[in-house]
């Protein structure tokens, strides 16, 4: 009996120990790091100025999407050649990814080693992989992913140069009539009928925007027709160099018209760069002036509605043109005429009447026909790759060659 | 020379950005060139400024209609220049806590940040609100079925508009829906194609985006055109008279 006794308190005194060394092992021990990645890989980043490198590498063998995740992230380290110390990781990865990339500060002509590492839970972590004996970054000199943008840039611009000069060797050129600049003699002739000012608004971006430019040579054309009509042109601006600039192009129409004494340049007048403030002012100036007619030539957001809403409340004529295709559905409910995307490009050419501005349209539509081209064989080619069920036969290549390539930016071959 | 020196101007800095998209060398150039501009447009601000000054301060000397509306720019101006470049109530930053200059211009609490918070937003908004009714009034006149054109526009509206409610489902939920487990019958794929949901879908996604593309590809080329006769100096209308 005492025996028997003995023996279990012996048994209990073993399991306590037991159970304090398990204890004492788990608060101490750190827990097993996971494997180490391996097959560490660093190259140059194409087509760039020399700004990043491509890191690669194999994932960790604990690093298994259906296992338990011991694998939380990876840890990279670099140094320059020559140096003995990693220092503080410079990138990490999740777990589950394998490539990175590094553009941290990489300087051109400067070797690094690099050293990755995965880490696992209370941050265990496992051997390094290494890449040792330098790898650096080079500068290139043409970005081979924008090949196929470049040769399409040059034809088209090219075909534009080609018409341009054939037009001012005398070639007949034909262009479409466009209704929404044919009105405006209309519109400016019915504001002189009216004793009533006519108003231009360029927009609401700066002089570095296409649309403003646009925007500013149908002025020069509007203010011509005012300055012949004897009628009173306000411009107001949301930009200072843009009123400048409209300030330069209506005098020079007015001078044109052979009526620089009727030029007002306090016509031309900059109001602030807030997009509503300037709304506030344009369109309470609208309701208090009553302008015969308003254009509105160059890039617009949501004051576009404000702005051809007041306008049609005053019963005024009104003229818009836009290439922010957002805001060309409320031009065309509001205004009278809209000039769409490109119509509103070749205004000025059109206006102008002269033979090798024309010469630029016939450009834009040999683009047409190369992007016509384009769209027909891209689609004709995925219709019937599709209709033949091969996704990686010839017609299918040439789609997605298309798409990718010529359309994309993986460069020019496969 | 007036005309001469901003057109060679605009076509260096012109060709710089092309050449700098596809050079990755001269990356910094156009990045450089778009620097410069931002410095000029800074300067031409005061400009702007002068000139607005100016227009009002002329308008309540002479007393014309509407000059008190004037007198409040003028004084919105000053105010706000004023507290902005005295950095008036502005905390001092933590790194150089005893200068009371050293803090943000528009950190929370200072005085150009409350006209900003309190004025400024709140007017914004007033006017962006405005744009609701705006498109009520736009709405109504675009959609009159006045015409075959107007009334299939309406038609098409009213469809997309329906789509995107609930009232789609209300209205065509007992169309039956595509099975995912077997081939679409014709008829299976035209009921289903018939709910408001997916017609507007199909509206959206096929009609409109082909138009809208259609009008993308025109822009593009129209930019490339403009451009190019801008760098080239075909169009010059923008530079003006070229006299002194």
């Amino acid at each position: 009996m005492r025996t028997a006794r003995l023996r279990s308190l012996a048994i209990a005194a073993a399991c306590w120990l037991g159970a304090i060394d398990v204890l004492a092992q788990d608060s101490t021990q750190p827990p097993e790091p996971p494997a180490p990645p391996s097959e560490l890989q660093v190259r140059d980043r194409p087509s760039d100025n020399g700004q990043a490198l491509l890191i690669s590498w194999a994932a960790s063998a604990d690093d298994a999407p259906d296992g338990s995740p011991r694998v939380l992230e990876y840890w990279i380290f670099r140094r320059e050649l020559g140096q003995a110390e990693w220092g503080e990781k410079i990138l990490d990865s999740p777990a589950g990814t394998t490539a990175k990339t590094d553009d941290q500060k990489i300087k051109v002509g400067t070797q690094y080693e690099y050293r990755i590492v995965a880490v696992g839970v209370n941050e265990g972590v496992s051997e390094p992989a290494e890449l040792l004996g330098g790898v650096g970054s080079v500068r290139q000199w043409f970005n081979v992913q924008k090949a196929w943008f470049g040769i399409l840039l040059v034809v088209i611009c090219g075909a534009v140069v080609y018409f341009i000069e054939a037009a001012r060797g005398g070639k007949d050129l034909k262009v479409r009539k466009i209704a929404g600049l044919e009105a405006v003699d209309e519109a400016v002739g019915r504001a002189t009928e009216l004793g009533r000012s006519v108003l231009f608004i360029n927009g609401i971006q700066d002089i570095n925007d296409i649309q403003t430019i646009a925007g500013l040579t149908v002025l020069g054309n509007v203010a011509r027709r005012t300055a012949e009509y004897d009628a009173t042109l306000e411009v107001p601006t949301s930009r200072s160099l843009v009123m400048t600039t409209a300030r330069e192009t209506v005098q020079a129409a007015y001078l044109s018209a052979g009526r620089p004494d009727a030029y007002n340049e306090n016509n031309i007048y900059y109001l602030t760069d807030e997009q509503f403030g300037f709304v506030a002012s344009v369109t309470g100036r609208m309701v208090r002036e009553k302008y015969a007619a308003c254009f509105y030539m160059g890039a617009f957001y949501a004051e576009s509605l404000i702005l051809a809403e007041t306008g049609n409340s005053i019963g005024a004529i009104q003229v818009a043109g836009t290439a922010m295709p957002s805001q060309l559905p409320f031009f065309v409910a509001a205004c009278d005429y809209t000039l769409i995307g490109e119509e509103f490009f070749a205004a000025s050419a059109y206006l102008s009447g002269e033979p090798h501005q024309m010469g630029s349209l016939k450009g834009q539509d040999f683009g047409k026909v190369v992007g016509a081209v384009l769209l027909l064989l891209g689609c004709g080619a995925a219709t019937l790759a599709s209709m033949a069920g091969s996704s990686d036969g010839a017609l299918a290549s040439l789609a997605a060659y298309i798409r990718d390539y010529i359309l994309g930016s993986k460069g020019l071959f496969p | 020379m007036k005309r001469t020196a901003p057109l060679l101007i605009a076509a260096t800095v012109g060709f710089i950005i092309i050449v700098s998209t596809f050079i990755p060398y001269t990356e910094s150039w156009g990045e450089d060139s778009m620097i410069w501009f931002d410095i000029l447009a800074a300067v031409a601000f005061v400009l702007g400024g002068g000139n607005l000054l100016k227009m009002n301060l002329k308008k309540v000397s002479e007393r014309r209609p509407g000059w008190a509306y004037s007198a409040i720019i003028i004084a919105a101006f000053l105010i706000t220049l004023t507290v902005g470049l005295l950095k008036v109530g502005t905390h001092p930053n933590e790194v150089f806590w005893n200068k009371p200059w050293s803090g943000d211009y528009i950190g929370e609490g200072s005085a150009l940040w409350w006209i900003y918070e309190y004025l400024i937003y709140p007017l914004t908004s007033t006017m962006f609100a405005m744009l609701a009714f705006y498109i009520a009034s736009a709405a109504f006149r675009a959609f009159r079925a006045k015409n075959m054109e107007a009334s299939l526009l309406l038609g098409t509206a009213f469809i997309v508009l329906l789509g995107r409610t609930y009232a789609a489902i209300i209205l065509t939920g007992w169309l039956p829906e595509l099975a995912h487990d077997a081939e679409p019958s014709f008829f299976g794929q035209l009921w289903n194609g018939l709910r408001l949901e997916k017609l507007t879908e199909t509206i959206m996604g096929v009609f409109n985006l082909a138009g809208s593309r259609a009008i993308n590809i025109g822009i593009a080329l129209g930019i490339a055109s403009t451009s190019l006769k801008v760098l080239l100096g075909i169009d010059r209308s923008y530079l003006g008279t070229g006299e002194d």
